[in-house]
């Protein structure tokens, strides 16, 4: 995890990655489509360079995407891991079912600190300073890609209408 | 030691030992005919409640403490402001909070000075009010952690300062209560109290008794362990401190502490009526009211829920947890308990306010409490001894079947007891109950009480969870609901010698704003969508009404300015948990959000916004 304050040693060190992780999506991709949907993807790290920021003052970009995000991102088994894990954590204590109530919604398609998995990731393993605690000493890469996936699916659920109750409400009879 | 006394109860009210629903809603139809309200005045003169004179001491115009007196009757003697004029009220100065989550606070007037509070950040500012449009005389900025942020469960709320003795005590989020010179803004003293790692808060309003301020944590969804402390108001030192569960010492209760009900006596109840260790994360905060009878030096103070609320994971009474405490001020030293929800089942915190009153009960004088509770239950008890004299619903109950007067306990509706993996559907009262935190006004003029409420429902659900500290600690998943009616809130004025309502106003939104009565006639409350009201005392009829800026879940207060005229001021600003929809712009399409307060909320985007402002009302100047 870097601080979203860039130097031209750190985006060269990111550069130096790109080729390696093309295999690696290259290899993923060249498995059967469907089973890639559902295989668990692994991984052993976060990203490499995440930033919460939109601006990029003189001509700056934003760092590339660590591609072991897009191995989770939509991924039903890391989605699946990911929801266990919300619960067991006590995620959903704050967020609920992504409405929010301690913490913010995470269905609405807002984000405070970024949006991409990566930037999620961030959130999760170092907390951010209006309440949201650092998980990176009690959880694995692995576990908090796992919770990413889940995070982002619950925007994506809801922007295709999906309902996101899990208690069916009825009507009350007094 | 208990048999006497229970003997006693037993013959004494063996006719009125279940309250049930049934005879509600015949009262109810009753009121609607308006029947009750002509025999009303009658009945009332005969025997109407009276206000202990040294906890309520003659009205000097001033505000001092939240709750008005240490009676907690919430009720101005100022009368310029009546029925026949109120139509008149007009703005005479606002003034931003700058912070736009929920105002919970009471403004507090002393020496021609207003104090208030906001939500966290926590700043506090002194207007001058001998100058025009009251400007600020000093503000003071505490800076509380901004991750106290993330363990605050229900908006990040502060109910109020309190003013003693030229000092102005409040607390902060994370966990601090400081002293200001109430003059000149200067830091007194600060001390801390708790650690926001485990899940701890503080959001209520101190209160200052015999010199000590008595401060309480919050974090009862988080398996915080409740506390109320006292702190020397002069040095800010911690001179006791009362947990709520746990082995005697901890809890202060010792060799003289007898309670009325024999459930609730017993040695380290606090450990056995819980699995092993789970006291130690088992709740019971103090983030409501404190009252205080100076004739018999004694605070009364309810706390919180249990923790988690997945009701299977704490077999047992789980005390003390939803208990109201009678104690001495000085020591700490408990005399008594009532566990108002043992083993609770529905998040039935015990934290509402006690209004002290006397009161002729069967041709005896008797100094009472009385208590509207989340199960939604109108208690009156015997401040000297605990007894329960009556408990009667005060709207729609379908959880509770009744209190059992010769235990004290209540009687529970088997069908909506929670459970595992189960969904049960349409419990009432909801989560947050008939009543949450805000608070009721007792009128020595009307006899009445008024109490601002909810009308709410819920599914529930509960699923294991583990404790992981500074994280919640819930394991349910809830989803609220209207009541019947679909009036999702209520302001009723109950009369506690009857025991029944005298007239009650049906609300859209569920009303978590505090209210007051004055001896012009009035009673003033407000509204989530922000309407600022005038109702008459007697009737409910509304006799005036202005629109604040957002919504409204403050308390109201009245004061005589240094004009000599009177004056009235609520802060306005969304939010608190059934606002946090608002304030922390939460997504209605999940509605088990903010512990199940989205889905029924979900429209109060619609009708307001977040904001912070103080209005303060007058009438024109002749």
């Amino acid at each position: 995890m870097s601080s979203p304050c860039r130097n031209p040693e750190r985006r060269a060190a990111a550069t130096r990655l790109v080729p390696f992780a093309l295999v690696a999506v290259l290899a993923v991709a060249a498995t059967n489509a469907s089973a890639q949907q559902d295989a668990a993807p692994e991984a052993q790290h976060g990203p490499k360079e995440v930033f919460v920021t939109g601006l990029f003052p003189n001509g700056g970009t934003a760092p590339p995407r660590d591609p072991i995000g897009a191995r989770f991102e939509g991924n039903k088994s890391a989605i699946a891991a990911g929801k266990e894990l919300f619960g067991q954590m006590n995620c959903t204590g704050c967020h609920f079912n992504g409405g929010g109530g301690m913490g913010p919604a995470l269905m609405s398609g807002h984000w405070r600190y970024g949006g991409r998995i990566d930037q999620v990731y961030a959130s999760i393993a170092q907390g951010r300073p209006n309440g949201m605690p650092s998980w990176q000493d009690s959880l694995q890469p692995q576990q908090m890609w796992e919770l990413a996936a889940y995070v982002k699916s619950l925007a994506t659920s809801a922007s295709s209408s999906v309902s996101q109750t899990a208690v069916p409400g009825t009507s009350v009879k007094p | 030691m208990m048999t006497i006394p229970i003997s006693q109860s037993v013959g004494r009210y063996q006719v009125a030992r279940f309250t049930d629903s049934i005879g509600r809603s015949r009262w109810l139809r009753l009121l609607l005919t308006g029947a009750s309200l002509l025999l009303y005045p009658a009945l009332a003169a005969a025997q109407m409640p009276t206000v202990p004179a040294s906890a309520a001491p003659s009205d000097d115009g001033q505000w001092t403490m939240p709750a008005k007196n240490y009676a907690a009757t919430r009720y101005s003697s100022l009368d310029e402001i009546n029925g026949a004029n109120v139509g008149k009220l007009q703005v005479a100065f606002a003034f931003s909070t700058g912070v736009d989550h929920g105002q919970e606070a009471a403004p507090i007037v002393a020496n021609n000075t207003m104090f208030i509070v906001t939500p966290y950040p926590n700043n506090v500012f002194a207007l001058d009010l001998t100058k025009p449009g009251a400007p600020i005389k000093w503000s003071y900025q505490p800076r509380p952690a901004a991750a106290s942020q993330g363990v605050a469960c229900c908006d990040v709320v502060n109910r109020g300062a309190a003013y003693s003795d030229g000092k102005l005590f409040f607390n902060t989020l994370d966990d601090n209560t400081i002293a200001l010179d109430a003059e000149t803004g200067t830091v007194l003293w600060k001390t801390k109290l708790g650690d926001i790692n485990t899940g701890e808060t503080i959001t209520m309003a101190p209160l200052v008794v015999n010199g000590k301020v008595l401060v309480g944590n919050s974090g009862g969804e988080l398996g915080v362990r409740g506390w109320l402390a006292a702190l020397d108001a002069t040095t800010g030192n911690i001179l006791w401190r009362a947990y709520a569960t746990g082995p005697d010492k901890d809890v202060l209760i010792g060799p003289g502490f007898r309670s009325f009900y024999p459930s609730d006596n017993g040695t380290d109840l606090g450990v056995k009526t819980w699995p092993t260790d789970a006291w130690k994360t088992g709740g019971g905060t103090m983030w409501g009211w404190i009252a205080y009878d100076p004739d018999l030096n004694l605070i009364y103070y309810g706390t919180g829920n249990p923790g988690p609320w997945n009701q299977e994971q704490r077999p047992g009474d789980n005390k003390w947890t939803t208990t109201l405490f009678a104690r001495n001020p000085d020591t700490g030293a408990a005399k008594w308990a009532l566990q108002y929800n043992p083993h609770d089942q529905h998040d039935y915190d015990g934290i509402n306010e006690h209004i002290l009153v006397d009161m002729t009960v069967d041709g005896n004088p008797r100094r009472v409490l009385l208590h509207p509770d989340r199960n939604g239950h109108l208690y009156v008890v015997d401040r000297e001894s605990g007894e329960i004299i009556s408990a009667k619903p005060y709207g729609y109950v379908n959880s509770v079947l009744g209190i059992d007067l010769k235990t004290g306990r209540p009687v529970m509706n088997p069908d909506k007891l929670t459970k595992v993996g189960t969904v049960v559907h349409d419990i009432c009262p909801t989560a947050s109950g008939l009543k949450d935190w805000n608070p009721s006004a007792f009128s020595p003029s009307t006899g009445l009480m008024y109490i601002p409420h909810e009308n709410l429902c819920m599914d529930w659900k509960s699923r294991p969870v583990s404790y992981i500290a500074g994280t919640p600690f819930v394991g349910a998943e809830v989803v609220t609901k209207a009541g019947p009616g679909g009036n999702r809130g209520e302001f009723t004025a109950w009369d506690p010698v009857a025991g029944k309502a005298v007239w009650t106003i049906k609300e859209d939104l569920p009303l978590w704003s505090g209210t007051m009565a004055t001896a012009g006639g009035l009673v003033f409350y407000g509204t989530m969508d922000g309407w600022f009201k005038a109702v008459d005392a007697r009737t409910g009829e509304l006799k005036w009404q202005f629109k604040t800026g957002s919504g409204i879940i403050g308390q109201p207060v009245a004061y005589r300015g240094p004009d000599g005229h009177q004056y009235v001021a609520i802060l306005s600003g969304v939010g608190g948990w059934a606002g946090a929809i608002v304030s922390g712009d939460l997504d209605p399409r999940d509605p088990t959000g903010a512990l199940g307060m989205t889905g029924v909320m979900a429209d109060l985007k619609t009708k307001t916004a977040p904001g912070g402002t103080l209005y303060v009302f007058a009438l024109p100047k002749s």
